[in-house]
């Protein structure tokens, strides 16, 4: 190979082969409230059900500030952010963005009307049929995420199609128990407690299983730069407040300590998988050297 | 006459399905495809750099840059002035691939791109919001967003569908002075390629292939192929291109379970009473 060539055989001058996503921190920050929104609703249905006034009203507000942040993000990332309404136009059942944006708006619309009616005290009946339809839209808000970017050929999504709407469930999970129970009196907060236990021990778990399962080549994003960053601080903030929970979520102060770390572990979450896509789009082997492998030809 | 899946919405307008076939054994690395392409498509400059890349100052396809002409230099011998020399040059005009099973078009969520009555892909420039989501879902690395002069949409090869509807064949095609692009009816270009390739390979040309011409690859073959001399990835192409909604029940799949776990995680949660 002479000096003028290409650094290696299986790249263009190591050119990247596909594109890396043009998306900025907006896209995370929304995976993470989106996230917080969906599993906060489904909180609240739960202690509507169960009976906990209190804690319905605490994981409502969590709710609340996630779909009335979320927009903000959806919309300023556009490259013509004033054309968004042309996302309903239309349904799609083949792009993941396309069914969520359909989802959000329901999940938004409904967490709006039983917010409102719990706000003025008025139409109780109003709000507790919005609070369901919330509550059953919630996992499927919490989840479409993880299936938006799986739906995509940038290596460390696509290859990680089966773990990443665990992961981004099992986040949610982590946020919204951790939101409520910053905000729930701690005789009213078990079940915000346990939630935000058992979504931040999840979390971690499906993250590793995630990376471990993409690879030595493709999960090696998860070990390096800004991915990798975010990734360590995700286990050991989410690690902590798990255990924390677990240990002082019934004191005051416990509880708040627990349910920032929680909250944290969850948004260096989503920024430890948003970078990992990046880099691996970035990264031309992450795309040539598997697509060889399935080809059942040699690396040359 | 064959034509693509999808137009028969177009009823008796629907056309034969029409492509490129790029013959990368005659191109010249003239890049008059890339100009005749930013003049009629009024694709803008987007600067004019050295990158040290052999004479590809262009880089990549993107918004602004709907042919691109890649040049490899390889210490190797040429396969056509074969024992004269150790070195050969490869030199490939890379487009768009309008492929069969569109990632870029599955994924859009305003339904900006659509399939033309020519079997081609396209971006209508008003209805595109500029979400981004088809750059992460084409294997082949053509849309980005255009962010000269505040645009913030994505573009890419129109195989320039105002052309076509003219009965005119696309500009990069009109200019080459090889008929290294090669424009037409998909199937005789199918069938000229092979020809060409078999005709290649008999002349000692072991290494000649074609890339995307077969309908069952991963994205269901190619409006635009190719005839290339070395492995695709050489080229920055992509060796086994697959369209990401091939796994389209398995993602939901996998998003449902999660969403069923999340909910049992919930109900769980609340096992434990108030307290």
């Amino acid at each position: 190979m002479s000096a003028t060539s290409p650094t290696d055989a299986l790249s263009y001058y190591g050119r990247p082969i596909i594109k890396e996503p043009v998306w900025e921190s907006d896209i995370p920050l929304y995976f993470f409230t989106g996230g917080l929104a969906g599993a906060s609703d489904l909180l609240a249905l739960g202690a509507q059900l169960s009976g906990n006034p209190r804690l319905r009203t605490s994981a409502l507000a969590g709710a609340t500030a996630g779909v009335a942040i979320s927009p903000y993000f959806l919309i300023k990332d556009l490259g013509r952010p004033l054309r968004f309404l042309n996302m309903l136009r239309v349904f799609k059942v083949t792009s993941p963005m396309s069914v969520g944006t359909w989802i959000f708006s329901a999940e938004s619309t409904a967490t709006g009307i039983a917010a409102a009616c719990r706000l003025f005290g008025v139409l109780p009946r109003v709000r507790a049929i919005a609070q369901v339809f919330a509550g059953l839209i919630g996992p499927a808000q919490a989840t479409y995420t993880g299936a938006l970017i799986a739906q995509s050929v940038v290596p460390a999504w696509h290859e990680a199609r089966l773990e990443l709407p665990v992961v981004f469930a099992s986040s949610a999970a982590a946020s919204a128990g951790g939101a409520a129970a910053i905000l729930t009196p701690a005789e009213h907060a078990g079940p915000a407690r346990r939630l935000g236990l058992i979504g931040g021990v999840a979390e971690v778990a499906a993250s590793k299983l995630m990376e471990k399962r993409l690879g030595k080549l493709v999960g090696s994003v998860y070990h390096e730069g800004e991915a990798g960053k975010y990734s360590r601080l995700a286990a050991a903030s989410t690690l902590a407040g798990s255990a924390l929970m677990a240990l002082a979520g019934r004191r005051r102060v416990g509880a708040i300590a627990a349910g920032a770390l929680l909250l944290t572990g969850s948004l260096c979450n989503r920024f430890a998988v948003y970078h990992a896509g990046k880099q691996s789009a970035r990264d031309p082997h992450h795309t040539s050297i598997p697509q060889k492998e399935r080809g059942g030809r040699a690396i040359t | 006459m064959k034509t693509a899946d999808g137009v028969e919405t177009y009823g008796g307008e629907a056309q034969p399905r029409l492509g490129f076939f790029t013959d990368t054994s005659v191109c010249i690395g003239c890049k008059a495809c890339e100009v005749a392409c930013k003049e009629w498509n009024l694709v803008p400059e987007d600067g004019l750099a050295w990158t040290g890349h052999s004479y590809d100052n262009t880089g990549e396809l993107n918004a602004n840059t709907w042919r691109h002409v890649a040049f490899v230099e390889q210490q190797a011998p040429d396969p056509i002035k074969r024992g004269k020399n150790d070195f050969r040059w490869l030199m490939e005009s890379d487009v768009c691939k309008h492929c069969t099973h569109a990632g870029c078009l599955d994924v859009c969520p305003t339904g900006a791109i659509f399939r033309t009555e020519f079997g081609t892909v396209v971006i209508q420039d008003d209805v595109c919001n500029g979400c981004g989501y088809c750059i992460t879902a084409c294997p082949f690395g053509v849309i980005t967003k255009r962010e000269l002069g505040g645009d913030g949409g994505m573009h890419k090869c129109t195989l320039c569908y105002d052309r076509l509807q003219d009965g005119m064949e696309p500009a990069c095609a009109k200019a080459c002075p090889t008929d290294s692009i090669q424009f037409g009816p998909l199937d005789e270009l199918v069938e000229r390629a092979r020809q060409r390739c078999g005709d290649l390979v008999e002349a000692g040309v072991s290494e000649a292939r074609l890339y995307l011409a077969d309908e069952n690859d991963g994205i269901g073959g190619a409006g635009a192929f190719f005839l290339l001399l070395d492995e695709p990835e050489v080229y920055g192409l992509p060796p086994q291109p697959v369209v990401p909604t091939k796994n389209l029940r398995t993602i939901w799949g996998a998003a449902a379970v999660a969403a069923g776990a999340l909910a049992v995680g919930v109900a769980a949660a609340f096992l434990g009473g108030d307290e």
